[in-house]
């Protein structure tokens, strides 16, 4: 059990560099590899969430040297469930990427994927903050080529502002654990929760400055109001499956944001409540730019990005409470926010495909397969404005029940309930111009013919051109399997929806572990060998 | 030495937020590496600044470590100048692919993505 910790890092980077080295020419051993290997992963990773959920902490010290010193790998319940979020969303992603033919539309596709699921597994996975800091590099160095992947100039321009801004996100990274090394002269974070826990209170401004900026870090992967900048035209330019890939990514921030803030600077350290008061106001803003966002968009890509940008606040609302009972809220809301996330990327992704990759919410001719792509957007919609009976509404609700306590709760509840009306009205109304308005336009042109004028507007006809840099349905392998990975997203949303009950139980005993972190800081520091006792 | 150290660090970061925040890829490339050059320096300094002072142990036994100086930041120096100094290579490479794809080296999106008659396609 023990070496089998580190197998969600070593297994696709064994299967990533093998897929580079041996195969780069080869498209169909890449994909039976790299399906093989992210079937693979989803194996270990529920294993290991298994054995993480009798609430023991499982360490891993990468070449046995004693924590804090060496770098150390952790398992417990909350890196268990991301662990299987993440394989799960992988898996199924990519089976939409090899179905639509979107991994050939450029080199590598498969390695890069396999690195950036290395990069995740490896942040939700690691005890050491500067350990993180490196995975956080290993899944945006393959992000961005993913990001890119296709090529175009449009895609190329948003490709270099996500570089950019991620580049000064790391710089920052740097600098704040700079500054808590200096203070604590740690990097291990369960080390640092010691540490933290014992600075005398007059002497904390260095240890502030630290967590702040920590938090700012954070703040950018998450792309909470006023760091979302780069994400809708990186969301809205990335090819669909890497977008919908990316839901993830920005649930990594929250997830670091959740692991340091209740470990190393919980409420009761020496930052006291300065953290959740500056997220809890960010939170707010970003849930109203996103709904807004989402109801002033023309463009599908960006009304699925603004949507993004809208759960994260839902969520770091929730998390901002920092209580357990508020933390089991969000961690729920993790869930269905991924999967509502890439579903909705994946939809539009469809769309565009038949669309000639134009996703301008305007009058177009209908498009193949409309009535099931509409049944699917119409899904996804209803789980992304938070409507029953998709789990968007009991998550609503669970972020809605853990803030009643709080002295805002009037501004949080409006904020949630009116934003929700925007979403309702944005989604309603990309719907209607996507799959009603072409009826209309059937409408006229019939009236056309029969008046023996010709057409207005002719069909968008499919076309096979792998070098073009939109993904069109004639380049799709296999459109069963992009309906398959679409609905298997959208199943795991009904079934997160039928078995909330047992969901529940599970992030409260997630919240449960995280809010008494003793087992966690003993396992790393003391159960070890030459410890002291 | 302290004043040295902080204002060279303050320097750099100051010109390179300032170059970041050009329209050009070109100045926000190198004010890029002016900003990672300020943090690797402010790394070393989080190990407190010390001269003539080795971060690797001489002679076993009992050493004093008063003698030494701490060697992590000097570890994580490394390493953030390995991933800054590639992440220079990735971004002068994707900024020139859009450059030629872009037919310009402007940092904001082109008309194109904002509207829809722009969109050449």
């Amino acid at each position: 059990m023990n070496h089998f910790i580190i197998a969600p890092v070593l297994l696709p980077a064994i299967i990533g560099g093998l897929i580079i080295l041996w195969m780069r020419h080869d498209l169909l051993l890449q994909r039976v590899f790299s399906t093989v290997g992210s079937v693979l992963l989803l194996g270990a990773a529920l294993y290991l969430a298994f054995h993480a959920s009798t609430g023991e902490v499982f360490v891993y010290r990468l070449g046995n040297w004693p924590a804090p010193f060496g770098i150390v790998l952790m398992l417990d319940r909350l890196a268990g469930m991301m662990l299987v979020l993440t394989a799960f969303l992988g898996l199924v992603v990519q089976l939409y990427a090899i179905g639509s033919g979107w991994d050939r539309k450029g080199w590598h596709f498969h390695a890069l994927w396999q690195f950036q699921m290395m990069g995740v597994m490896g942040a939700f996975l690691t005890g050491d903050a500067f350990n993180l800091f490196v995975f956080f590099e290993v899944l945006l160095i393959a992000s961005y080529g993913l990001m890119i992947h296709g090529g175009g100039p449009l895609r190329l321009r948003a490709g270099v502002q996500y570089v950019v801004i991620n580049l000064i996100g790391s710089t920052l990274f740097l600098a704040a654990l700079g500054t808590l090394y200096a203070v604590t002269g740690t990097l291990n974070m369960a080390d640092m929760a010691i540490k933290v826990a014992a600075l005398p209170l007059s002497d904390t401004a260095v240890l502030r400055t630290g967590a702040v900026l920590l938090m700012l870090v954070f703040a950018i992967k998450a792309a909470l109001v006023p760091l979302h900048f780069w994400l809708p035209s990186t969301y809205a330019n990335a090819p669909g499956p890497v977008a919908a890939l990316f839901a993830i990514m920005s649930k990594v921030g929250v997830y670091s944001i959740i692991r340091f803030y209740t470990l190393v600077f919980p409420g009761d350290s020496a930052v006291e409540t300065l953290v959740s008061d500056m997220l809890l106001p960010a939170a707010l803003i970003t849930l109203i730019v996103g709904q807004v966002g989402v109801l002033g968009g023309r463009h599908l890509g960006r009304v699925a990005a603004m949507s993004a940008i809208a759960s994260i606040g839902t969520l770091v609302i929730a998390v901002s409470m920092f209580t357990p009972e508020s933390i089991s809220a969000a961690l729920y809301y993790t869930i269905h926010s991924t999967l509502t996330g890439a579903a909705l990327f994946l939809i539009a992704d469809m769309i565009a495909a038949r669309r000639g990759g134009d996703l301008w919410l305007t009058l177009r001719p209908k498009i193949q397969n409309s009535g099931l792509i509409a049944a699917m957007f119409f899904a996804a919609a209803i789980a992304a404005a938070g409507l029953p009976p998709m789990s968007g509404f009991i998550g609503k609700l669970l972020v809605l029940d853990a803030t009643r306590l709080d002295p805002w709760w009037v501004g949080i509840w409006a904020t949630i309930l009116i934003t929700s009306l925007f979403a309702i009205v944005g989604f309603g109304r990309a719907g209607s111009t996507l799959f009603w308005l072409p009826f209309q336009l059937q409408r006229i042109e019939q009236q056309a013919a029969a008046e023996g004028r010709p057409a207005p507007q002719s069909p968008i006809p499919p076309k096979l051109e792998p070098d073009e840099h939109i993904q069109d349905i004639g380049d799709a392998v296999s459109p069963t399997l992009t309906f398959a990975a679409t609905g298997t997203l959208l199943a795991g949303l009904v079934a997160l929806t039928v078995f909330a009950g047992p969901a529940l139980r599970m992030t409260d005993s997630i919240a449960d572990q995280l809010f008494s972190p003793h087992p966690y800081v003993e396992s790393v520091l003391v159960n070890q060998e030459g410890a002291r006792p | 030495m302290e004043a040295l150290v902080a204002i060279a660090i303050g320097a750099m970061s100051a010109s390179g937020i300032y170059l970041v925040l050009r329209l050009r890829t070109f100045p926000v490339v190198i004010g890029m590496t002016m900003m990672s050059y300020a943090i690797n320096l402010f790394l070393v300094a989080t190990g407190r600044l010390a001269i003539n002072k080795p971060p690797i142990l001489q002679n076993h036994g009992a050493p004093d470590f008063s003698a030494y100086t701490d060697p992590l930041p000097q570890a994580l120096t490394l390493t953030a100048i390995v991933i800054s100094f590639g992440m220079t290579a990735v971004v002068v490479l994707l900024s020139l692919g859009a450059y030629i794809e872009g037919g310009d080296d402007y940092i904001d999106m082109p008309e194109s993505d904002r509207r829809e008659d722009g969109n050449a396609e």
